[in-house]
């Protein structure tokens, strides 16, 4: 049986890449889906602690947490094909209109 | 019908409601009639009522009624309650009978103006409070009308508000009475802690029944005086008074002539009780209208404008109304008050058809000579001329004659001789003005250099002069010398129900000699005035060269305004500008100036995070989490 902390460390080791990925790449999407990897990261750690401690309570919320990805997903994914259509870039460091 | 007597002040209240709501869609017409019928009600009330007492005999006949609670705070409570008993119906008499009066004459007066509604309504809403004063049965209720009547004269004064003079002496006028009534409110706060009542009855009691301290009763009585003395204009508080006669002169006649400024004096009548019961503050209230009367009376003398020398005598004769209550002949102060009412508003209305002929002059120096072109005018104006004079069985000689007597008969020698020479001087300006504006050659000039167009005014002006004229000659057989017989002062008696009786024991030989010499008071003024201002044009102007500094204390008026405005305006004008700069534009300006500078600032410091790129939210979001982590872990 593979212990619980060797599925921590994968979790920790996936979240760090998205962190990386998020500061490290500039366009949108893949931002997006960096964000998608952290929420998978936190997901694979609330389920090994939730068989490691025998409650249902941690599956639950990863539950919670894939429905509302997914609905993330569709409302980001189209806010990001508007802000296409209206300028044609995806570029975070081109969409900062909203500063002081 | 008399159980209706707290009609009287709600008709003219109503009526005033109603032109102040539609006045402006109504006909002229309609609103001249409204307003005269519905005083013209309360009259016919009055006079019901004042049958009514008269049947019941000797103070039996006392109404009252309560129309609705109104302030009950703990053990404190007042209602509005009238009562209407034989003090309040003469008031009541004079104030709608004269008040009806000058009501129909405002319409020939005021038929070319616009604003008829406006003035109708002004004018009812101040019989409306008039008469809430007059029957109010406690006197925060009085309080009400008081003010009432004084918001009314100030919209009155400045009724021609696009004359800056009107609208600057209504603001005199009301400025100078809050003075007084700021006294006034102090004074019925004390008798409110120390009495616990306002009703007349319970405050006229309180002294013998121990409520009030001696020393108390002489303080309050003395600040609700002051109240008066600005009501009443009256020194030190009388300069409103002269410029009030920016308004309307029919205003002149009713507000400050008939009642208004009598209500200082029908004050201290209700307030008997309290008054009598301190000799201090009663010799403080004859020693004031004493030397109010002579003292006005000297300014008068001088004085070109027409209505002025009214106005001044007006202060003269409340003077006299004044130094009967302090003397304690309260009975002869309000016959005064009566006789007064109709002389002066007499006077008043008469000079305002001198006027309406003129086409608005109202500088004597350019009249003269209207005898014959005022066939009505002139006789009316004769009469209550000789009736203020105190020429014998006209009015004025019966009431000054009381008051006389009575300061006589009560010791006080001092203030008799002043009433005496107030008289002289009374006579004195009157036929003055008598001279210069009704004999001699005309002085009247136009613009174009013709003699106006002079005409006598229409019947709806000259019928209520006359019933005035009947009335100034005749209202003086109510109040004959006491010498004539026990029942000879029918109204002192009348009055006497409810005032407090005044102490009068003298020989017949002295009583005989006091109106003699009022009667030569009277004829020695009439004569002066005939020698200077008839026979001999030049003496005034020569005796006026031989005594230059008197000529010109008087005709400054004894620089009375100038010295309040150097002693109190302009100190008070220069500390509100001092504190308005250092205060208000320093430190209420600066702080909020302060406040928002430093928002501002705080904005653009704080401005340089919000850069408006993703990464930099991102990261200020992962190095909170770290904090946030290390604070947990840590």
């Amino acid at each position: 049986m593979i212990p619980p902390a060797a599925f921590l460390l994968v979790a920790a080791v996936l979240f760090s890449l998205g962190v990386l990925a998020f500061f490290v790449k500039k366009d949108l999407l893949t931002q997006f889906m960096a964000v998608e990897v952290m929420l998978n990261a936190a997901n694979l750690a609330l389920l090994a602690m939730a068989k490691a401690s025998g409650l249902a309570a941690g599956q639950v919320i990863v539950l919670f947490v894939i429905t509302v990805a997914a609905a993330e997903a569709v409302i980001g994914l189209a806010i990001i094909v508007l802000i296409f259509r209206q300028r044609r870039t995806i570029r975070t460091d081109e969409l900062k209109d909203l500063r002081g | 019908m008399a159980r209706y007597f707290w009609l009287i002040p709600l008709l003219p209240g109503a009526s005033a409601f109603v032109l102040l709501l539609l006045g402006q869609k109504l006909s002229r017409r309609w609103v001249s009639w409204q307003a005269c019928l519905s005083v013209f009600l309360s009259f016919a009330l009055s006079v019901i009522g004042f049958v009514h007492l008269i049947r019941a005999g000797h103070g039996a006949g006392e109404l009252a009624k309560t129309l609705l609670p109104w302030i009950a705070s703990g053990s404190f409570s007042s209602a509005i309650s009238f009562v209407f008993d034989e003090l309040a119906a003469v008031m009541a008499l004079v104030v709608t009978g004269v008040g009806l009066l000058i009501h129909v004459y405002s319409i020939g007066y005021m038929a070319a103006d616009r604003n008829t509604s406006r003035y109708f309504a002004f004018l009812n809403l101040f019989t409306f409070f008039m008469l809430v004063l007059v029957l109010a049965s406690d006197i925060v209720l009085m309080f009400v009308g008081w003010e009432g009547v004084g918001l009314c004269s100030y919209l009155l004064i400045g009724f021609w508000f696009e004359r800056p003079a009107a609208s600057k002496a209504g603001m005199k006028a009301f400025v100078v009475n809050r003075i007084g009534d700021a006294a006034f409110i102090i004074g019925v706060l004390f008798l409110l802690v120390t009495v616990g009542s306002s009703s007349f009855a319970a405050i006229n009691a309180a002294p013998a029944a121990g409520l009030l301290r001696p020393g108390l009763v002489t303080l309050v009585a003395i600040l609700l005086f002051v109240g008066a003395t600005g009501k009443s204009a009256q020194i030190p508080l009388y300069v409103w008074l002269p410029d009030a006669m920016e308004g309307p002169t029919p205003v002149s006649a009713l507000i400050h002539a008939a009642t208004m400024v009598t209500a200082g004096v029908y004050m201290v009548c209700r307030l008997d009780g309290l008054f009598s019961a301190s000799p201090a503050a009663s010799s403080v209230v004859a020693w004031v209208g004493g030397l109010t009367a002579v003292f006005a009376a000297t300014i008068a003398l001088v004085q070109n404008d027409i209505k002025r020398i009214l106005a001044y005598s007006t202060i003269s004769q409340i003077g006299y109304m004044f130094l009967g209550c302090g003397v304690g002949a309260y009975a002869a102060g309000m016959f005064h008050l009566v006789t007064h009412a109709f002389f002066k508003s007499l006077l008043f209305l008469a000079a305002g058809s001198v006027i309406h002929a003129l086409g608005g002059e109202q500088d004597m120096r350019r009249m003269g000579g209207l005898k014959k072109a005022l066939p009505t005018t002139f006789p009316v104006f004769l009469v209550g001329a000789l009736a203020i004079a105190g020429v014998p069985f006209l009015s004025g000689f019966f009431s000054k004659d009381a008051i006389l007597t009575s300061a006589f008969a009560g010791g006080h020698y001092v203030l008799y001789a002043l009433g005496l020479s107030g008289a002289v001087l009374t006579a004195l300006y009157m036929f003055r003005l008598i001279y210069m504006t009704f004999y001699g050659q005309t002085r009247a000039t136009h613009p174009a250099g013709t003699a106006p167009h002079v005409h006598e005014s229409p019947p709806v002006m000259t019928v209520p002069l006359v019933v005035l004229a009947v009335f100034s000659a005749l209202a003086g057989f109510a109040g004959l010398p006491v010498l004539l017989g026990e029942k000879a002062n029918w109204i002192g008696g009348f009055l006497e129900a409810v005032l407090e009786p005044a102490a009068h024991h003298l020989a017949l030989s002295t009583e005989v000699g006091l109106i003699l010499a009022a009667t030569a008071a009277a004829l020695a003024g009439i004569a002066m005035a005939f020698v200077f201002y008839r026979k001999r044009p030049d003496l005034p102007e020569r005796t006026a060269r031989s005594f230059p500094g008197i000529y010109r204390l008087l005709v400054g008026k004894y620089y009375v305004d100038e010295a309040y405005d150097a002693v109190v305006v302009r100190p008070l004008v220069r500390g509100a500008e001092t504190v308005y700069a250092r205060f208000d534009l320093g430190v209420i300006d600066g702080a909020l100036d302060g406040s928002a500078a430093a928002a501002a600032s705080a904005g653009k410091g704080l401005n340089v995070l919000q850069s408006g790129l993703v990464r930099d939210y991102a990261l200020a979001f992962l190095l909170g989490a770290i904090l946030f982590l290390g604070v947990l872990l840590l």
